[in-house]
């Protein structure tokens, strides 16, 4: 690549928030045409960084300079019309907008009478996201389409809009190995055009795929920026992390440590013929005590609603759920829980934390009833879990009264799985425990799950993760279109076979007999 | 040995197509436009039938002058209800408007001795000025809608009535003035309120559907954060809206004054939730992001129509109106609500 004219540079950037310096004197220098790695751990800065440069934060000291002017955005609107545009992690539009409008808004195409042109506008949108795979009715509502397509969509509008810095911050969390193949081709035309893009991504075979050159952020403060191609993998972990090479290769990548060597025991949790309509036929699955048992397929294949159906959360028609032999009631959740059944949520934002609660309320809300006596709560028991579970998953938070919405991500995830140990579970259902969280805080959780299982625990383990789901399990039950289609054990627990098993569709040899199918 | 590379050939195509699949729309069934179809025009299909049963039931229903009687006092509400569509849109909501409907009439009222611009204009210059102060306590004070135009009804219903001294001092429109023919004369055998409210509808619908700040309105009720982050005008959006509720609300009040002849000091009570009423039995969704302005004028006739039709109804106590209103709003948002879980939208 040949040296080319800085578009965005940034000197001593500093931000505190309330008890933390989230920035200190950041410089970062970014270059046209090139695509800039930003990595590190939960709370090393990175999103503070993309809010400050994106104007919806102001720093408190450091300037940035953007196409050769120093500039300061007072709002995202001003960052926009400079040129600056950003991909957030969760997707961010208006689900009950159409398709067009999310596209458009703010630059809709308008006719001579200074009114929206749809005409233009439906084919505009339509052809822009051709380009991105996506074919879909245009005058749909966003929300009709899937979590990928909608990402899509945010892609086409940031790129779109005339930037010359584009800003993604984790843009495949969730994609589908297609998608992520079809944003890598947008962001090499991007490259192509000079057009300079902020990558932040905890994948790092993303980042060696995608990135020319890396910043690495930890504590508020720049630890290391380079050409990416100069670092080799455990370095490049060791130096976010700050811990010692040879600690990091010890320990390897992921933080499983293998098999748990399951007895077989008497399944702990035992789910026959879970059916919801359109999304389920018949799936049947069982856990024993002591084993991780993952759930492949690809999106859409039923992997959520199963755990839902099991903890209740959906509606399940003539299922039937046993948890240690005892027969479960359908479709309640508050029995789920009873009988030791916890699931940790996919969208931890919506369906998981309250952000607004302090740490300490969001650990204890669920074993509330157990902690109470007469609908009065015992602060010192509630003092002594909350406690024991903050030591043990290590959550860093200011004090247990930090309200949980300013944790890191990771540390968010950790408190929801303290409110669900804190119940005591026989079982734990974990739909994505790891996405979106930094390389550290995985390792963690991944080893936190693998000692939980070692306690006796069963654990379903739902993951897009591929090298997650296939390390962390002991057992594989791969589903396509809401149904079983085969099983993986022992050794077959690979990539490989579980690509093939689901690329097939049919039961895989040497699967369990208890495969339903239905045409 | 060529057999099974075909094979894997045809699974790598066929795993291809489903992840194509995975890409299209999810939500896109008979069902859910049904349920969209129903959310959209329900409302006008219950007053068709409503209006065709009450037509066979009652000689005195379908007669020229019930039927312009009925359009010219819905124009009122209606004008009102039409800011409010556009503040229920955004996710906000605007309880001042009933005492400003009362404010708009004394002033309009008043104003009349000076000219019929004076007296359309006070109005709605006032009025618009308490929606602009409601606006920038809701959008940059960020204080809760409910409150800040509760206070706004509280305080324009004490301001209207210090002007005619505790509703003692009604003052006249004067007859045969250019306001009074506004109010009372006829065009084609409606009521010229009823057009100026047509008229006043397709501006509305037009600007809601078709200009930027429609989309802004729009974005603001579906997602407030995600529209700030796409760079929509967030709290300009929400001003213009809480000011445009309160002109029109003014403007309303100072159209029935010129109907009634007098700026009547007693108007204007409960007509808020009458009109929020309009709005949700038209369609528009009470937590925002979804929303027509038909739907709000249709709401508007079918809450009329019912009254009219109790009105009818000899026997019964005029007071089962507001019942039978309330039981329906119930029904209308029990509906509603059962099709935004079946379309996901709540």
């Amino acid at each position: 690549m040949a040296p080319s004219a800085e578009v965005l540079t940034v000197r001593g950037l500093s931000k505190s928030f309330p008890g933390v310096r989230a920035l200190d004197g950041v410089d970062l220098a970014l270059h046209a045409g090139e695509v800039h790695a930003l990595i590190g751990e939960n709370g090393a800065g990175k999103s503070t960084l993309i809010k400050v440069l994106t104007g919806v934060y102001r720093p408190d000291a450091g300037d940035i300079t953007f196409q050769g002017r120093p500039v300061s955005f007072a709002t995202p609107l001003e960052a926009q019309h400079a040129g600056i545009s950003t991909i957030y992690q969760e997707v961010n539009l208006i689900p009950l907008l159409s398709v067009a409008r999310n596209l458009f808004l703010g630059r809709e195409p308008r006719n001579r009478f200074g009114l929206l042109d749809f005409g233009r506008m439906h084919r505009e949108a339509e052809e822009s996201l051709r380009a991105y795979g996506v074919r879909v009715d245009v005058r749909q509502p966003l929300r009709t389409l899937g979590v990928g397509a909608q990402q899509m969509v945010a892609l086409a509008r940031a790129v779109a809009t005339d930037a010359r810095v584009v800003i993604m911050d984790e843009p495949t969390s969730s994609l589908e190995p297609r998608e992520v193949e079809t944003l890598f081709e947008v962001i090499r035309r991007l490259r192509a055009d000079g057009i300079a893009v902020i990558y932040v991504s905890h994948r790092l075979d993303e980042l060696y795929a995608m990135c020319d050159t890396v910043t690495v952020l930890r504590d508020g403060c720049r630890v290391h920026t380079g050409p990416l191609a100069e670092l080799d993998r455990l370095t490049l972990v060791s130096t976010m992390l700050g811990r010692d090479l040879g600690e990091v290769r010890s320990e390897g990548l992921t933080k499983f440590t293998g098999d748990h060597h399951a007895a077989d025991s008497v399944p702990v949790l035992s789910a026959r013929d879970l059916t919801v309509p359109h999304k389920l036929h018949g799936v049947s699955l069982d856990i024993r005590p002591g084993e991780v048992v993952g759930l492949g397929g690809l999106l859409g294949s039923g992997r959520t609603e199963t755990a839902k159906a099991i903890s209740g959360a959906l509606a399940s028609k003539a299922a039937s759920v046993t948890v240690a032999g005892v027969p479960l009631r359908a479709g309640s959740t508050p029995a789920a829980i009873r009988a030791g059944i916890s699931l940790l949520p996919e969208d931890r934002k919506s369906e998981g934390i309250v952000p607004g609660l302090s740490v300490r309320e969001n650990i204890a809300l669920a074993a509330l009833p157990r902690l109470s006596r007469f609908g009065l709560v015992s602060e010192a028991q509630v003092d002594k879990i909350v406690d024991t579970f903050v030591k043990r998953l290590r959550i860093k938070a200011s004090s247990p009264y930090q309200k949980v919405g300013e944790l890191s991500g990771g540390n968010q995830q950790k408190v929801l799985l303290a409110r669900w140990l804190a119940m005591n579970p026989k079982v734990l259902l974990l739909d994505e425990p790891t996405r979106g969280i930094d390389v550290g805080a995985k390792a963690e959780v991944q080893k936190l799950v693998d000692e939980l299982a070692e306690d006796g625990l069963g654990v379903l383990l739902i993951s897009s993760d591929l090298e997650e789901l296939i390390e962390g399990s002991d057992r594989v039950v791969v589903l396509k279109d809401g149904a079983v289609v085969g099983e993986l054990t022992g050794d077959d627990v690979t990539e490989d076979k579980l690509m093939q098993t689901i690329a097939a569709g049919s039961p895989a040899p040497g699967a369990a007999g208890e495969v339903t199918r239905h045409g | 040995m060529t057999a099974t590379r075909t094979e894997t050939e045809e699974t790598v195509a066929r795993t291809e197509k489903e992840l194509l699949d995975a890409a299209e729309p999810v939500g896109s069934s008979r069902s859910e436009r049904l349920s969209a179809l129903v959310q959209q025009h329900g409302a006008l299909a219950v007053l068709v039938i409503v209006s065709a049963v009450a037509s066979l039931s009652f000689d005195s229903f379908a007669t020229g002058d019930n039927l312009s009687n009925m359009a010219t006092s819905s124009a009122f509400l209606a004008v009102v209800a039409l800011g409010m569509t556009f503040v229920i849109i955004t996710g906000g909501i605007d309880l001042s408007v009933g005492s400003l409907f009362a404010l708009g009439g004394v002033l309009a009222a008043w104003g009349s001795q000076y000219g019929t611009l004076v007296a359309l204009l006070l109005p709605m210059a006032v009025c618009g000025l308490i929606g602009v102060v409601n606006g920038l306590l809701i959008a940059r004070s960020r204080l809760a809608p409910f409150i800040v135009t509760l206070a706004a009804m509280l305080g324009a219903r004490g301001l209207m009535l210090s002007l005619t001294d505790e509703g003692a001092n009604t003052y006249l429109v004067a007859k045969g003035s250019f306001l009074a023919e506004l109010g009372q004369g006829t065009t084609l055998g409606l009521g010229n309120p009823v057009w100026i409210t047509l008229a006043l509808f397709v501006a509305g619908a037009v600007v809601l559907r078709r200009s930027r700040f429609g989309q802004h309105v729009y974005a603001v009720g579906g997602n407030e954060d995600a529209a700030a982050l796409m760079g929509a005008p967030v709290a300009r959006t929400k001003i213009i809206v809480y000011t445009l509720s309160g002109v029109l609300a003014g403007l309303a009040g100072a159209l029935n004054a010129a109907w009634l002849a007098s700026g009547v000091t007693i108007l204007g009570n409960g007509m808020e939730l009458e009109a929020i009423s309009a709005v949700v039995i038209g369609g528009t969704l009470l937590t925002g992001g979804l929303g027509y302005v038909s739907g709000s004028l249709v709401g508007v006739l079918l809450l009329k129509v019912i009254q009219n039709v109790i009105n009818q109804i000899g026997s019964l106590d005029s007071s089962y109106q507001q019942v039978v209103s309330g039981a329906f709003l119930a029904v209308v948002v029990i509906a509603q609500t059962w099709l935004g879980r079946r379309r996901q939208l709540l």
